[in-house]
């Protein structure tokens, strides 16, 4: 966790703040090269227990996310994906009785510690939604509304713009971004939910299976996103859908439902590996059980 | 077992055709109430302008009630001092209202926990049901005796008749934005507020426009609280909240009891005025909100 100052000095900062080059197609579909990116954690998540009320909903999970990667959870229906991603920037407190055990350290500090703003957590780890949801106002507005509820409103038009270039929504909605976000197709409109996320500079990017409510073509856009944003963004996906977590992830998080010692039901990480790894070679029954289909 | 055809379900029977005629009567009876509804409202808007119109010209909306003795020529007489007085009593009360009601029902939607709103919203509806003679009393009780009447006290008695209705239709739009749009603005770093202030609220613009023009409408029509509040007042405009105002409910009642014809005549005439002032003000806000509602979407 040390050396993340001197990863930060090695990145050329042109190379930051440039634009993404177009999607190259010939990413889609080769493997992650996982041996060649360096693995600073970003996220170290200790014995973390997550609750509503008293049942436990995610149970003991303890492993680290690395930086400028992406790192897929899969699982079955109600193992836990959602709230273990949900912990991540704190989207969990809004539900009344929701609590916490163990420690989420991003950067070395605990998300959860009692001195923690969870608004300003969210400032830095941005999140994209399962459904599309655009706010109902103009593409534009949908884009700035992150920049202007932070103050950021020196060059809005510029930072829409990269934001929406960054999102390779740009060039579909350039001439139209009085327009209502509204009127944007599925696809567009999640992309644009990425784009309005970027416009805030976020460092971590959450998604909460962002395809699944799109169609294959409209998904394969949002993977080759994820293969463009990775290189200055850290992201965490949560999907049910293996092929997409083969595709994208270059770490993979396998959860599963353990029935434990109490009645109630809940989440635990069975194993976490490189993608490929868990794919080809998994050390747990379970999680061989899940990626060959006899499971879930 | 007698072989009925794999088709006798196609064809008419007994059953069916009683089916088919209570069908039909359930389908007239309400057509029928909904065209009663309506036509209750015609015949009691009809008769009201066509009792009234008689008394309705320039000098109606121009002069104040002039004192008839009896004798000599009448003199030209109008209800411009009730116009005025209703138009104050009403802005007065909506701008008390409208804030207190607003922000009552973010409290009660957004922040208030769940066990507690319910209680509160169970108390809104009860203060909903409170005769409009009740409030009067209140406020006559507690601002009013020693202190004396003024119009400021009638829009205070009236605008407590306003919150629960605007503040109980606000809520039920807010409750309606998806919780999706809350949660896409707490993850862009937006504090509660600003999530309610720039996400929740534009989306709930049209019901709390309909809510307010129906308060408006239901407390313009008050007449019992201004009895209490703001009933001594002279047959001049004023424009003072300070001083009792003249209203056109109380000129419909205090005209009502006089023996003139001329008086009922204008009396009738002050109703249209005022189902017409309640018309309009309900289509400029209607098209208020949805110009807000397209605004918002981006549409322009």
């Amino acid at each position: 966790m040390t050396n993340y100052a001197s990863a930060i000095s090695l990145q050329d900062p042109s190379e930051r703040t440039g634009l993404p080059s177009a999607i190259d197609p010939s990413v889609v579909g080769v493997e992650p090269a996982t041996e060649t990116l360096p693995r600073d954690p970003i996220f170290s998540i200790e014995s973390l227990t997550a609750f509503y009320g008293d049942a436990p909903a995610i149970r003991d999970v303890s492993f680290q996310i690395y930086q400028r990667m992406v790192t897929a959870i899969i699982g079955p229906s109600g193992c836990g994906k959602s709230t273990f991603i949900r912990c991540l920037n704190r989207m969990n407190d809004v539900i009344p009785n929701f609590k916490t055990e163990g420690r989420i350290l991003y950067r070395d500090v605990d998300l959860q510690a009692k001195n923690i703003d969870p608004v300003g957590v969210r400032r830095r780890i941005g999140m994209v939604f399962q459904r599309p949801n655009p706010f109902p106002k103009s593409i534009y507005d949908n884009v700035a509304y992150g920049p202007r509820v932070l103050g950021l409103k020196e060059d809005l038009d510029g930072r829409v713009e990269e934001a929406l270039k960054r999102a390779a929504l740009w060039e579909e909605v350039r001439d139209r971004l009085k327009k209502s976000a509204w009127s944007l197709s599925g696809g567009q409109q999640q992309r644009l939910c990425i784009a309005r996320c970027l416009a805030i500079e976020p460092e971590v990017i959450l998604m909460d299976e962002p395809a699944s409510a799109l169609d294959p073509i409209a998904t394969t856009r949002i993977e080759d996103l994820m293969h463009e944003l990775k290189r200055d963004y850290t992201i965490v996906v949560v999907t049910h859908n293996m092929q997409q977590a083969a595709r994208v992830a270059d770490m993979t998080a396998f959860f599963s439902i353990s029935k434990g010692e109490e009645t109630h039901r809940s989440g635990v990480l069975v194993e976490y590996d490189d993608t490929k790894t868990i794919f080809t070679q998994p050390k747990d029954k379970r999680t061989e059980d899940y990626v060959t289909g006899r499971f879930g | 077992m007698s072989a009925n055809p794999p088709t006798a379900d196609l064809f008419r029977t007994e059953r069916m055709r009683r089916r088919r005629l209570v069908n039909a009567l359930v389908e007239s009876a309400a057509t029928v109430a909904a065209l009663l509804a309506v036509a209750v409202l015609l015949i009691l808007v009809g008769s009201v302008v066509k009792k009234g119109w008689g008394a309705i010209n320039v000098d109606f909306f121009t002069k104040t009630p002039a004192l008839y003795t009896g004798f000599g020529p009448r003199p030209e007489s109008g209800i411009e001092n009730a116009i005025v007085g209703t138009l104050i009593i009403i802005g007065l009360a909506l701008l008390m209202a409208l804030p207190v009601a607003i922000l009552t029902a973010i409290y009660l939607n957004e922040l208030a926990p769940r066990k507690l709103a319910s209680v509160l919203t169970l108390a809104f509806d009860v203060l909903n049901g409170i005769p409009a003679i009740v409030l009067g009393i209140f406020v006559f009780v507690f601002v009013v005796i020693g202190h004396g009447q003024a119009a400021w006290k009638a829009s205070f008695a009236l605008a407590i008749l306003m919150v629960p209705m605007i503040a109980r239709s606000t809520q039920e739009v807010l409750a309606l934005v998806p919780a999706s749009m809350r949660e896409a603005s707490l993850a862009l770093g937006a504090a509660k507020w600003r999530t309610t202030l720039s996400i929740v609220l534009p989306q709930a613009v049209g019901g709390i426009v309909t809510g307010a023009t129906l308060a408006t409408a239901r407390a313009a029509g008050e007449t019992a609280p201004l009895l209490f509040t703001s009933a001594l007042y002279g047959d001049s405009v004023g424009y003072d909240p300070r001083e009792p105002l003249a209203s056109i409910p109380m000129f419909i009642f205090t005209s009502a009891e006089q023996a003139d014809p001329v008086l009922h005549q204008q009396a009738w005439g002050a109703a249209a005025v005022l189902i017409g002032i309640i018309l309009v003000a309900s289509l400029i806000a209607r098209w208020f909100a949805d110009r807000s509602m397209r605004r918002m979407k981006g549409e322009r």
